[in-house]
């Protein structure tokens, strides 16, 4: 049986990427557990962490934006904490501005709200850019990120850039001359385009976007330069990729292509984690199963035949279908962590999923004494 | 047989790894199957329904294309050139935020409008986005006031609050997280936008097959029989946690709701669509 244990050797960051709904989050929660049994000082991160994985882990009032230590009897530690947007944004930007004056003006902005919420990719920056700020953080060892539920998990990867790439748009560096004349009219290059917009959104919505990019002006530096350190991250050794799905061949699909896109960037897939995979139940086929089935005089065993041969049916095709993932991972574990017959609602829960994924981990550490 | 669903558009909106694209595929195939001249529209993403519905017009917009083709279609079509070469449509949809699901809309409303379709069935937008997605016009019309946005907005406001032109179909699974998440998000729906909800659709529900209890049977102590016992076990607990959460959501809701059986697979094809959509028609009536 293979197991994560080594692939986490070491790892100073560790990303959990696949398809909306294939358990990441869990699957982050349970590293980061494991990874403070071995005596790590671990924060988990996670996007939008469903209610009962926070109270699983004793955070009644849910996961917070601030890292919270989690109640747990080992020898490290185990921090929490949920992506908050908005708040992380804000934060990059005051540690970018040349004072207190222009990150007011930014943050208070319109348009800069605006892109807070909806520029797509914002999301995945600021996981990155919390990556980046909690592996600089004393407090902690290892960051365990999970990332966005995004059809393209790609988008991490490249999130670093979302902002650079903005800026450099041509609408930003019109928009740039005139301040560094020194005036507060408009490059004339720029009208048509900016009329044009103006009249499609309105003009006083083109005001804001006008005021954002103004005071943005001399920050753009600062933001590329920490687009690339977090770059630097993301390919370093020490990260490591945990790609995460379910026995479906979409997810599988997804997962192949996203190791495929590491492997272009010189990464490697630390490991393969299956989520829900149907349990086997005894070593024969579904075919024989089914034979038995019809071959039975009692009805009621009978039926227990036809059940027996229909899961091992699921179990036989999910295995097909994430053959391709296997292929994929070279010398990387694969684990298997097969469907609970419950919700995982509590410790023991995700004790229950880190047994299949670590060797050691028979029991969490119950919750007091540290 | 009852009609499932009295609106042309239907948007189908559920958590990642729910079933939206499933969904979406088999009310258009019991659509088409009973006559009805059906569109499924899936929205950015990956192609997959044209595969699952073969035979069915499959459209596949995306924010940009459709921005693109708004201003175009509004006189800007020299603008537009510009735009998508300089990638300027980022600074637009980010000035106006919700602008980019605003036209994708519009173009549903506009393909709803040529009156081609009996049905258009829409695979909602992915994790967490669909209720931005359907707020979007309303948050528009509040802070744009005049020009051709506003009169989209206002455009697809009328058609997402008309429940004879537009329903939501929520999809969750038998499990409860995906079943609270549901009940939070029709709150939020029908609280924020007004919209006509129509079923909710729980999916991969098991197949209510004959799986007696064993612990009463006497099949002795070999590797068959333990792996019976293990297997009849299993089935009857996920079964009961499956009955939990759908009385659970029963409780919490006032919408009709539809099963769909889970099939012994890992990933549908056309011809599994068909199944679902045969048997959802046989349950609960044509969509």
């Amino acid at each position: 049986m293979s197991t994560l244990d080594a692939a986490l050797d070491g790892a100073s960051v560790v990303v959990c990427c696949g398809s909306g709904g294939v358990g990441k989050t869990t699957t982050a929660a349970v590293i980061g557990i494991e990874l403070a049994r071995r005596g790590h000082r671990v924060v988990v991160v996670t996007i939008d962490p469903a209610r009962r994985l926070a109270d699983a882990l004793g955070l009644p009032d849910g996961i917070g934006a601030e890292p919270q230590r989690i109640d747990l009897d080992a020898p490290g530690e185990l921090w929490a904490m949920m992506l908050d947007t908005a708040v992380m944004f804000d934060r990059v930007v005051r540690a970018n501005a040349a004072n207190e004056e222009q990150a007011d003006r930014i943050v208070q902005n319109r348009f800069f709200r605006n892109m807070v919420g909806a520029l797509s990719g914002t999301q995945e920056y600021m996981a990155s850019e919390a990556l980046h700020q909690l592996h600089g953080d004393d407090r902690f060892d290892v960051v365990v990120v999970d990332t966005p539920p995004s059809r393209h998990a790609l988008d991490f990867l490249e999130a670093p850039g979302v902002l650079a790439r903005f800026l450099d748009h041509k609408v930003f560096r019109l928009l740039m001359l005139p301040t560094r004349r020194g005036l507060k009219v408009l490059n004339t290059a720029a009208q048509p385009i900016l009329r044009a917009i103006g009249r499609v959104v309105g003009s006083d919505v083109l005001a804001d976007a006008v005021a954002f990019f103004q005071a943005f002006t001399g920050m753009e530096a600062g933001f590329r330069e920490r687009a690339a350190s977090v770059m630097v991250l993301l390919v370093s050794p020490q990260t490591r990729y945990v790609l995460v799905a379910a026995p479906r061949h979409d997810t599988v699909a997804e997962a192949v292509w996203f190791a495929d896109q590491l492997r272009a960037r010189g990464i490697g897939v630390s490991a393969a984690v299956v989520n829900r995979a149907h349990p086997r139940f005894g070593s024969g086929t579904a075919a024989e199963a089914a034979e038995r089935a019809s071959a039975e005089d009692d009805q009621a065993i009978a039926a227990l035949w036809a059940n027996l041969a229909e899961l091992r049916t699921i179990a036989e095709r999910e295995r097909q279908a994430v053959a391709p993932l296997h292929d994929r991972l070279g010398r990387a574990p694969m684990v298997d962590v097969p469907l609970l017959a419950g919700d995982v609602h509590d410790r023991d829960g995700l004790a229950e999923i880190g047994a299949h994924l670590f060797k050691k981990a028979r029991s969490v550490p119950a919750p007091g004494r540290r | 047989m009852p009609t499932l669903i009295a609106a042309t558009v239907v948007v189908v909106a559920g958590k990642g790894g729910v079933g939206k694209t499933t969904v979406t595929a088999v009310l258009a195939r019991a659509a088409a199957d009973s006559g009805r001249r059906v569109l499924a529209v899936e929205l950015d993403g990956k192609p997959l329904l044209a595969d699952l519905l073969p035979g069915i017009d499959v459209r596949s917009i995306s924010a940009t294309d459709a921005l693109d083709e708004y201003l175009r279609d509004h006189g800007f079509t020299r603008v537009a050139k510009r735009l998508a070469t300089t990638g300027v449509i980022d600074v637009i949809s980010t000035a106006a935020p919700g602008i980019d699901d605003i036209v994708v809309l519009g173009k549903i409303k506009q393909l709803e409008r040529s009156g081609q379709w009996d049905l258009i069935v829409v695979d909602g937008p992915a994790a967490g986005h669909a209720i931005t997605f359907l707020t979007s016009a309303q948050g528009m019309l509040d802070s744009v006031r005049g020009g051709p946005v506003f009169t989209q907005a206002k455009d697809v406001t009328e058609l997402l609050t008309d429940p004879e032109r537009c329903q939501i179909v929520l999809v969750t699974l038998p499990e409860a997280t995906p079943v609270n998440e549901v009940i939070e998000t029709m709150a939020t729906l029908v609280d924020r936008v007004g919209v006509r909800l129509g079923p909710v659709v729980v999916n991969e529900v098991d197949a209510r097959t004959d799986v007696p209890d064993p612990t009463a049977m006497k099949l002795g102590r070999g590797a068959d029989a333990k792996a019976l016992r293990a297997a009849a076990v299993f089935r009857r607990a996920r079964r009961a946690m499956q009955d939990d959460e759908i009385a659970r959501l029963e409780q919490a809701i006032t919408l009709p709701r539809v099963d769909l059986v889970s099939l012994p697979v890992a990933g549908l094809d056309a011809d599994h669509i068909r199944t679902l959509a045969a048997s959802l028609t046989r349950a609960a009536g044509t969509p």
